[in-house]
């Protein structure tokens, strides 16, 4: 017979691997994009308009068009998610309508992001006639990360003690009441983390913006939200594909600055719910 | 007054509570209102399994038979690099790792599912493509394997979070029991803990899964764009969705280039619908 310690430790070892299989290059594209996009990083990187072409000059435009995308996401996804989430948590039962709009939330999750750009080019750009503008784009991103804002705003709300709730109910409070001065203030750093988690979604997606604001080359800034604009992910995607002989360092630059924006936005919101978790009072 | 204005909120809340299932029908809708026209071009069969895709020549031949099977090639590619190795990481966070590891190893994952594809893809452009090339010998190193690596790893944080869940959700007991009985911690995990949360890890495999198929920018970048039918996992091959990606940009509204890709929209739709909704089973069987 075999011994079954012997098989446990070949059996963990395997385990193991296939743990750093993951995470040793999850490191390693974290450290090249670094080490080789940290030389190109300068003011004048940051702050100046793209020039000949995209193959000197800086990354400016491009910023400021996806902070703009960003926070029109978020201006339309903040409200409407955070509605939703009170509904599911304070408000549904459990029917057959609650478990639709839960698997509406999931397939609204699930959908690729490209036909999110179909969807946005359809409704926004041709049926609205928005045009590609910064509105059409804010919409489509807005709509694509509503789950994100749903899901964590629901279980932040959903971990407030339902003691609080029959505190406030039994001292007189109306429902709506209980849940603006009792629930949300206590559920507000969970809804912050999933808003930043949305953020960050919204600034790294490239697909919904392709057809429905980004700019291939715009060396200005826009004027307004029915301009184009560039975006940094599309515009990694352009100086990476599509302009032959940019310098490299150009191309790690901009990986960079995306790749920084992003995990920036996660470590806050990571430290963000650690510090929650700490301060709980229940 | 302050009913009244109580009443309004909670209609309100209402409202916002349906907005998914609203967002859902909508993108639905103009798929198809888009995308059905092409059917006026070529049959539903035709489209489906024809096996050209020049949608620019005269007239257009609207075959998605080499896109799908594109799609169809990189996803299973990246199933069998990111199914092993995402559940036997899932297993070490959940069974094996020392607490303070753990932590360290579900951020690290959480960094993973973060890193924008875009991204993804320019990394696998300067670092696997070249490598593919020299380790086959190959003309190029944008192919479907190429692809496949690097869509499982997009798939692997879905992957790990998931199935770690469900691992967690088993009961203590079973565990317990099961340790009581004399078996060995790797014995408890392979009989008792492994089938207790098989279907969450199915759920877990479907969705990420599911991301694959849906991904764009990744695949665009590093398989290649060749819209003919794939060979082998070592020729460039090109996607549904990279197909929307690259050629709706030179696409005329309303013209039958542009309804064949709304068309393909619509596949894509159905497709990640029908993943999700069978992986909801799954994750409700559990509870």
């Amino acid at each position: 017979m075999r011994d079954p310690y012997r098989t446990q430790r070949i059996a963990f070892l395997l385990l193991l691997l296939a743990t750093l299989l993951i995470v040793i290059p999850v490191g390693m594209i974290v450290v090249i994009i670094v080490q080789k996009g940290l030389p190109a990083i300068n003011w004048q990187f940051l702050l100046d308009m793209p020039r000949q072409g995209m193959r000197a000059g800086g990354i400016f435009p491009a910023i400021i068009g996806t902070i703009y995308l960003v926070s029109g996401a978020i201006i339309f996804a903040l409200p409407i998610g955070l509605l939703a989430a009170i509904y599911l948590s304070e408000y549904s039962k459990d029917n057959l309508l609650t478990r639709l709009i839960k698997l509406a939330i999931v397939n609204l999750a699930g959908v690729p992001s490209v036909v999110y750009g179909l969807f946005g080019l359809a409704l926004f750009v041709v049926f609205f006639k928005f045009g590609a503008s910064i509105l059409s784009g804010s919409l489509t991103l807005g709509i694509m990360i509503l789950p994100v804002i749903i899901t964590t705003s629901r279980e932040a709300l959903e971990s407030v003690p339902y003691s609080f709730r029959e505190v406030s109910l039994s001292l007189g409070a109306s429902k709506w009441q209980t849940i603006r001065h009792i629930v949300l203030p206590n559920a507000i750093p969970g809804i912050l983390t999933g808003t930043i988690l949305g953020l960050g979604r919204a600034a790294g997606e490239t697909a919904p913006i392709l057809f429905t604001v980004a700019a291939f080359y715009l060396p200005r800034l826009p004027d307004s939200i029915f301009d184009q604009a560039m975006a940094l992910p599309y515009h990694l995607y352009v100086i990476s594909t599509q302009v032959p002989n940019v310098d490299e360092k150009i191309r790690y630059g901009t990986a960079l600055v995306l790749l920084a924006l992003v995990l920036f936005m996660n470590l806050v919101a990571i430290i963000i719910r650690y510090k929650f978790r700490k301060k709980k009072k229940w | 007054m302050r009913k009244f204005k109580e009443f309004i909120i909670e209609k309100l809340i209402l409202l916002c509570g349906l907005a998914s299932i609203f967002f859902v029908l909508l993108i639905f809708l103009f798929l198809l209102k888009e995308g059905l026209a092409v059917f006026n071009i070529v049959g539903p069969f035709k489209f489906l399994f024809g096996k050209s895709w020049y949608p620019i020549s005269e007239p257009p031949q609207l075959g998605i038979l080499p896109l799908i099977l594109g799609s169809l090639l990189v996803t299973a590619g990246a199933a069998v690099i990111s199914i092993p190795i995402g559940v036997g990481c899932a297993i070490y966070i959940a069974e094996i790792a020392p607490l303070k590891i753990k932590e360290t190893l579900k951020a690290g994952i959480e960094l993973l599912a973060a890193i924008p594809s875009v991204v993804l893809g320019f990394i696998g452009m300067v670092t696997l493509v070249p490598l593919v090339k020299t380790v086959f010998h190959l003309p190029t190193g944008l192919t479907a394997l190429s692809g496949s690596i690097m869509l499982a790893f997009m798939a692997m944080p879905t992957i790990v979070s998931i199935a770690e869940d469900a691992l967690y959700s088993v009961p203590k007991s079973y565990k317990e029991g099961a340790l009581a009985l004399g078996a060995t911690h790797w014995q408890t995990i392979w009989r008792v803990l492994l089938p207790a949360a098989s279907s969450g890890i199915v759920a877990a495999i479907m969705l990420g899964i599911g991301r694959v198929i849906g991904e764009t920018m990744a695949v665009m970048m590093i398989t290649g764009n060749a819209a003919v039918m794939p060979k082998s996992i070592l020729v460039p091959v090109r996607t549904l969705t990279a197909t929307i990606a690259a050629e709706m940009g030179e696409a005329v509204v309303g013209a039958e280039h542009y309804f064949a890709l709304f068309a393909i929209g619509i596949v894509l739709f159905v497709i990640s619908f029908a993943i999700n909704v069978t992986a909801d089973l799954f994750l409700h069987k559990r509870q």
